[in-house]
């Protein structure tokens, strides 16, 4: 046991600080979002990847010969804190990074890789997941979007639902029914489907919170060319199975310098407002929730080193990733609620009002949170997984 | 960077995997809670040739000396086994004390090579984990007063009573504590005016006592800031040592629970089958995770005595000490009346599990330690230069 970082990892680490410091965008600081609008600010990211893509440092996981830095598990992980320490704008193509990047990675023809791998690493192409549909969610194997083979092209119909940044996307993973007759998990095929063809359609689908992040997909006899299949035809399953592992295993790394970014800025709120003549800082019972709060950021942070650690020795992310997931936005759910508390009433004035807290942020995460456990497979399909896969108990459906 | 066991580790963790439960399998700790002490020589002596009451302390001291991980991979072991009577009082809180004084080295050789049992005397009426409320009396060389809730006292040689020094006549003020020096004073148990009375308690298999001091000779090991200093070390150590005996516990209700889960049947098929009790196996797995990377952190950070050390004890107890009484909760639903009975296993964990949480302090008292340095400590944090990286 050591978590001293190796010279070379300190060497990577001081590496990415230099550039950092040097690139990071002033007009950042102290933001979420640039520009009045979703799209400004999607805008803004996209330009924010392009220049951490000619830094060298998009993809920083993927092998060299695809343009990343074939990076270590440790290093992605020191990337990632790196970038949320120097509170740095997330980067635009998230999904085409973590998820269906490497899944091409694994999956994809040497075409496909010369084809789109590059352009994920630039933002030039942005990506979206069209796996869930209104009857397909958890139980996403008995999904109804067909593609039918016709003369060198699949013909896609259905309807996806709950895509996030489909309003943005130039391509879609897309998970569709190949095989009726097969058995559920068989009969389906991963296509890589340009948004921009005749009959695919993008409708805005608002959130719990106001926003739009996410859409619903229809696809009306849209003509994908065969050679946009990604791994073999009907084994689709297996494909989008890679997908969802890497979602679960990396949509919470680094998570926790967010939340302890966070946390401090609670604390300092904390100490400003006053209820009863005092701080709230000194109310025992805010104090308590705070402490909690904090031991379970750094426990989060501590799962995490110790599943890396795993996983580098033992090789691919494999079902513990549930544990993670689960515990990262369970506890965010919690802390939300333990900010509101220590926020009082003005906890819940949204953006637009000048007696909003940080612009209304606190009630914006609030709400955002629900979503955490709904996401990237339930808590209840988390705890299936775990139950079945790790435990060893019989699946229960 | 890696956050794992080395192979040197392993190896001491399949040692103590196979050592505890076969020299002291379960049916040896029901025996011996029904005994005044839960004490047995003959275990005792194993304990010692193999060298388990000397892994904390230095060669010098006829220990082997190994490090605070060690310390923790054997101590899960030792919880998992349920290990009972006063291996823990002696080694991992007396032992740790005397190795952090100047002047307690000649007390470990006895308890290294096994002749001698040592129990800290600390709690007094208060109940308060902190010395700021002791007030227990050392005056011209000699003790008064009562402790309560010293574990293991009846089976140990060695007392070490923490204590305020005074010096002239005895006055009213006395009680307060206030102003006297904060000493370490080492006592024999035999010693006349040592009486020492059993307080049954939850956990049988390690028992508490109320002493009670009557004039009776001390000698003091430490006094002051270098009193203090020398308690604080060996309460962190005491208690990363707890946790990770607790998280050993965890780690077997969950084992009989999930393999109860496989194997009992209802409606026609196994319970583990059915989704709540699924999950709460599953929630059973995450409870005991997180407090096994919690404590193993924290051994780290107190071996390597990182800046954050303390923070990372705290964090350490105040999750582990609500993750053990859940997940006993859960244990003892998944196995419904069975998890009931005294014959059931599980109700003996889950005794250790409210011991353990008592025990250096529970969450509350460690959530508000987090508090003093994460909240208090913040603005003076802020005027330091930059922002707290975490390695
Ligand atoms: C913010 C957000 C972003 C998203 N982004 C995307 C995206 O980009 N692409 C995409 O494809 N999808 C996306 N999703 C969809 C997400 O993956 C699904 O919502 C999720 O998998 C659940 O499916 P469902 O909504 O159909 O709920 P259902 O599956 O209908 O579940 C309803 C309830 O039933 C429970 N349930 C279902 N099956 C079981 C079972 N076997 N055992 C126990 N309980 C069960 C669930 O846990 C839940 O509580 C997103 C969702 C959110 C909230």
């Amino acid at each position: 046991m050591d978590l001293n970082y190796t010279d070379s990892e300190r060497a990577f680490r001081d590496e990415l600080r230099a550039w950092i410091e040097n690139n990071i965008p002033s007009d950042w600081q102290g933001r979420n979002s640039a520009g009045e609008s979703m799209e400004e600010n999607f805008a803004y990211l996209r330009a924010w990847q392009k220049r951490v893509h000619q830094g060298g440092w998009a993809g920083v996981s993927w092998p060299r010969e695809y343009g990343g830095r074939g990076a270590t598990l440790i290093e992605q992980v020191i990337f990632t804190e790196e970038m949320a320490h120097a509170a740095a704008p997330p980067l635009a193509n998230v999904l085409g990074l973590t998820l269906i990047g490497p899944t091409i990675i694994a999956h994809g023809t040497e075409e496909q890789k010369q084809r789109f791998l590059s352009r994920i690493l630039s933002a030039e192409e942005i990506w979206c997941q069209g796996f869930s549909e209104p009857n397909a969610g958890s139980d996403l194997a008995s999904l109804s979007t067909e593609a039918r083979l016709e003369e060198g092209h699949f013909v896609v119909n259905g309807h996806k639902v709950w895509t996030s940044f489909g309003w943005a996307a130039d391509w879609c993973e897309l998970v569709a029914r190949t095989d009726a007759s097969a058995a559920k998990h068989r009969g389906l095929t991963v296509l890589l489907v340009d948004m921009r063809s005749p009959g695919v359609e993008v409708r805005p689908l608002r959130q719990m919170t106001g926003e739009s992040e996410f859409n619903e997909l229809f696809f009306h006899d849209v003509r994908v060319p065969a050679e946009n299949v990604l791994g073999a035809v009907n084994d689709g399953w297996n494909v989008a199975l890679g997908t969802l592992m890497h979602e679960r295993a990396t949509l919470g790394a680094g998570l926790h310098v967010l939340y302890k970014r966070q946390f401090d800025r609670l604390v300092d709120l904390a100490q400003t407002i006053r209820r009863h003549g005092e701080p709230v800082s000194r109310d025992p019972v805010i104090r308590q929730k705070l402490g909690q709060i904090y031991a379970e950021i750094e426990i989060m942070r501590l799962n995490q080193i110790r599943s890396i650690s795993r996983v580098s020795q033992n090789g691919t992310p494999g079902p513990e990733g549930s544990l993670q997931k689960l515990f990262w936005s369970e506890l965010n759910q919690r802390f939300q609620q333990v900010a509101q508390e220590v926020l009082g009433p003005f906890g819940q004035v949204e953006k637009g009002s000048e007696f909003a807290f940080d612009d209304g942020q606190w009630a914006y995460s609030y709400l955002r949170a629900r979503g955490n456990t709904i996401e990237a497979g339930t808590s209840e399909v988390q705890r299936n997984i775990i139950g079945h896969f790790v435990l060893g108990l019989p699946r229960s459906y | 960077m890696q956050f794992g066991l080395t192979e040197t580790q392993q190896m001491l963790k399949h040692e103590a995997r196979r050592f505890f439960p076969s020299e002291c399998p379960i049916a040896e700790v029901r025996r011996l809670m029904e005994t005044d002490g839960a004490y047995d020589a003959a275990l005792w002596r194993k304990l010692t040739e193999h060298g388990w009451t000397g892994i904390l302390f230095d060669e010098a001291s006829g220990g082997m000396g190994l490090g605070l991980v060690e310390m923790a991979v054997a101590a899960e072991e030792m919880g998992r086994a349920l290990l009972p009577g006063p291996y823990f009082s002696t080694v991992f809180v007396a032992g740790a004390l005397l190795n952090a004084l100047p002047d307690g080295r000649g007390a470990l050789k006895g308890i290294c090579e096994g002749r001698s049992r040592a129990t800290l005397a600390l709690l007094e009426e208060s109940a308060c984990w902190e010395t700021g409320d002791v007030g227990m009396s050392l005056r011209n060389g000699r003790l008064n007063g009562t402790k309560l809730l010293v574990p293991d006292a009846a089976t140990a040689d060695l007392i070490l009573c923490v204590a305020r020094s005074r010096t002239g006549q005895p006055t009213c003020q006395d009680r307060t504590g206030g102003q006297a020096e904060l000493v370490i004073a080492q006592v024999c148990s035999g010693a006349p005016g040592v009486s020492i009375r059993r307080m049954p308690s939850i956990d049988r298999t390690r028992q508490l006592y109320s002493v009670t001091f009557d004039d009776v000779p001390a000698e003091v090991l430490a006094r002051g800031d270098e009193a203090q200093a020398a308690l604080d070390r060996a309460m962190d150590i005491a208690t990363v040592a707890l946790v990770a005996e607790m998280v050993g516990g965890m780690q077997r209700i969950m084992e009989l629970s999930v393999e109860y889960a496989k194997t009992r049947k209802q409606f026609g098929k196994p319970i583990g089958q059915f989704q709540s009790v699924q999950h709460q196996c599953a929630d059973m797995l995450l409870l005991t995770e997180s407090s096994r990377s919690a404590a193993y952190y924290a051994a780290y950070a107190l071996n390597e005595g990182t800046a954050d050390a303390r923070m990372a004890v705290s964090v350490a107890k105040a999750y582990a000490s609500e993750a053990y009484r859940e997940v006993g909760n859960r244990g003892i639903q998944v196995h419904g009346g069975m998890g009931f009975t005294w014959e059931n296993d599980i109700h003996l964990y889950y005794r250790r599990a409210k011991a353990s949480e008592i025990a250096f302090g529970d969450a509350a008292f460690h959530r508000e330690r987090i508090a003093r340095t994460v909240v208090d400590g913040r603005a003076a944090q802020e005027a330091a230069v930059g922002s707290s990286r975490s390695m």
